[in-house]
């Protein structure tokens, strides 16, 4: 089953509505909480990646019994370094977003924790798109 | 699992099906059928949103007989300090303590007197755990409910220890035995500001039997205390117990921000339930970071807001404010007070048993299966016109679309629906209407030919 979700950069008001909808499909889908928790934290760091530093992106959500597959693509800077990028507590946010309490630099690590494979591909100047795969039995 | 105990009653004459509560009730427990509201009992969190909402009075709180009272020699009232609030500035305390001591009752016991051991309890045990932070108040049980039903992967976060209301019955039990009056002989009765802690009482969470015997309707109580009032106008007052004032820490407990203020860190008080929800998404998806401890109350205003209050909830905190001021610094207990038993408190405070998570979203056990359902409400979704206009007695098309997979309605109650399978003539004008009657009741639509 495939869902997807618009999100709009910039706008910090809406960051997290995309993530809490995939939640509510996966309560419905009885998955258990525990990964529900890991899903829905990466998606939603992913999501606010999209919001605070690119124009704007899609989130496409592809469901089976056995696994999600979410891919975030966004239109954006791109990360130059991503290797730099997933180092913890690294951060290019703008003090503005910063002050917002976003940007503390520990998103991408945190999505790297919560799920079970994560892809990163990115070119400057266009874009970056996010590949997460969790698995609901292991 | 044995179900939830709901307080919360609709009374079938006086309920017209009316969309109302349907779309207040922030867990879409209650769907129209045959004219009446129906609540889920499932899904029910007793938040009392239908009952305020109603504008035909037709949801109500069901209470015990207040006549019980006399099957015991000792009656103990367990009184909330909302109780205080519910009258004007002109009506004293010792007034209310007489009428309550009129009308039956031998001991009158404040339950937030109890609030300082809970307090401490809470704190220790937030010391104690400091891996389940952040943690949540079990203080309202609509938002225990709640979360066992929406938001079961937070339980582990709930402080798991009985409340005020508990702990003040136990030492009001206790303070009785130790003087000697047989168990059997004492009955404690708590008035109760909403249908949540009614519900709290009759059918426990995390706990085996509630030590309360009896619940009584605040606005029952406050109707009585009127009456007495009235009657005994021109009486003088009769010589008053003993007083102990509480301290204004303890009148706060109850109100917004009473439990947040007690504790260091990053405290946050929430009150009314979609905010409570909301903040409860948050939490989920771990967007706030550094949080401490949260305060969660089902009402706006919290108690003072409660669906039996009286009073306007702003006169009440008012008047609350008022009672705060005065008792600062004045004498806050008898040497025999609760402070008294204190350890033995402490030690009843944690919760016997589990919270259990009832989650109400799903499906299907299995997921396969829930996957297969869920395709078929997006289907649905594709057919369905999308204005929640509620008029099949479901809060929304969505809600439609789930009940039609879940076996729980049919599709063709939907208006929209039933108008194209008219005019396909797949269906004739006697079984529309014949349909219709199945959500708003017989005899609505004129002469049945
Ligand atoms: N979608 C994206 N588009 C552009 N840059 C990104 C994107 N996601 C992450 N980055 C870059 O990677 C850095 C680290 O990301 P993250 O770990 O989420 O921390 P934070 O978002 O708090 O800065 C960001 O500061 C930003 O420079
Ligand atoms: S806030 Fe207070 S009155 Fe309202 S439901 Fe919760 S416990 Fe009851
Ligand atoms: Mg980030």
């Amino acid at each position: 089953m495939e869902f997807s979700y618009d999100i709009a950069g910039g706008d910090f008001s809406r960051a997290g509505a995309a993530s809490s909808e995939v939640k509510k499909i996966l309560k419905q889908l009885n998955v258990e909480l525990a990964v529900i928790k890991r899903v829905v934290v990466a998606l939603y760091e992913a999501e606010v990646n999209v919001v605070a530093h690119a124009a704007d992106g899609v989130m496409q959500v592809t469901l089976d019994s056995a696994s999600i597959e979410v891919v975030i693509r966004d239109r954006g800077p791109g990360i130059p370094d991503i290797a730099l990028a997933m180092q913890e507590g690294y951060s290019t946010a703008s003090p503005r977003v910063r002050e917002m309490g976003f940007g503390a630099g520990m998103g991408l690590p945190n999505i790297k924790r919560n799920c079970d494979s994560l892809d990163i591909e990115s070119t400057v100047g266009v874009g970056t798109t996010v590949r997460m795969v969790t698995f609901f039995n292991r | 699992m044995d179900d939830f105990y709901h307080a919360l009653k609709v009374s079938p004459d006086a309920c017209t099906g009316c969309t109302h509560c349907m779309t207040a009730c922030p867990t879409r427990a209650i769907r129209v059928r045959h004219r009446l509201a129906t609540i889920d009992a499932a899904a029910c969190v007793d938040c009392g949103m239908c009952l305020k909402t109603c504008a035909r009075r037709a949801i109500f709180v069901e209470q015990d007989d207040f006549n019980r009272i006399f099957q015991f020699s000792h009656r103990v009232i367990l009184l909330p300090t909302v109780v205080f609030g519910q009258f004007g500035g002109e009506v004293s305390e010792e007034r209310i303590f007489a009428e309550l001591h009129a009308m039956g009752f031998t001991r009158v016991v404040e339950t937030d007197r109890a609030a300082g051991i809970l307090a401490a309890a809470m704190r220790d045990y937030m010391a104690r755990n400091p891996h389940r932070r952040p943690f949540i108040s079990a203080f309202c049980p609509a938002v225990v409910r709640l979360i066992q039903v929406r938001f079961p992967s937070l339980i582990p976060h709930v402080i798991p220890l009985k409340q005020a209301l508990d702990l003040s019955a136990i030492y009001a039990r206790r303070e009785l035995e130790l003087a000697g009056v047989p168990g059997n002989e004492i009955g404690v009765f708590y008035v109760t500001p909403c249908a949540a802690k009614i519900a709290a009482i009759k059918s426990p969470v995390g706990e085996e039997v509630s030590p309360v015997d009896g619940v009584i309707n605040m606005d029952f109580i406050y109707n009585k205390v009127q009456v007495g009032l009235t009657r005994h106008r021109d009486q003088p007052l009769p010589p008053a117990p003993d007083q102990e004032f509480l301290s204004p820490e303890s009148i706060a407990w109850t109100l917004s921000g009473g439990e947040a203020a007690a504790f260091e860190g990053r405290c946050l008080a929430i009150d009314e339930i979609h905010n409570v929800i909301d903040i409860l998404e948050k939490i989920e998806n771990e967007e706030i970071p550094g949080i401490d401890f949260v305060e969660l109350r089902a009402c706006d205003h919290s108690c003072a807001g409660g669906a039996l209050t009286t009073n306007n909830r702003f006169l009440t905190l008012e008047r609350l404010r008022a009672r705060a001021r005065a008792n600062d610094g004045r004498r806050r207990e008898a040497p025999e007070g609760i402070r008294q038993h204190d350890a033995f408190l402490r030690e009843r405070a944690p919760l016997p048993g589990k919270i259990f998570p009832r989650p109400i979203e799903r499906l299907d056990e299995d997921m396969t299966v829930a996957l297969e359902k869920m395709q078929k409400i997006n289907r649905i979704m594709e057919v369905v016109p999308g204005v929640d206009c509620g008029a099949c007695g479901a809060p929304s098309c969505r809600e439609l679309a789930r009940d039609v997979v879940l076996g729980k309605a049919k599709l063709d109650q939907c208006i929209f629906m039933r108008q194209a399978l008219l005019r396909e003539g797949l269906m004739t004008p006697a079984e529309a209407i014949e349909m219709a009657e199945r959500t708003w009741g017989k005899g609505r639509f004129g002469e049945n030919k």
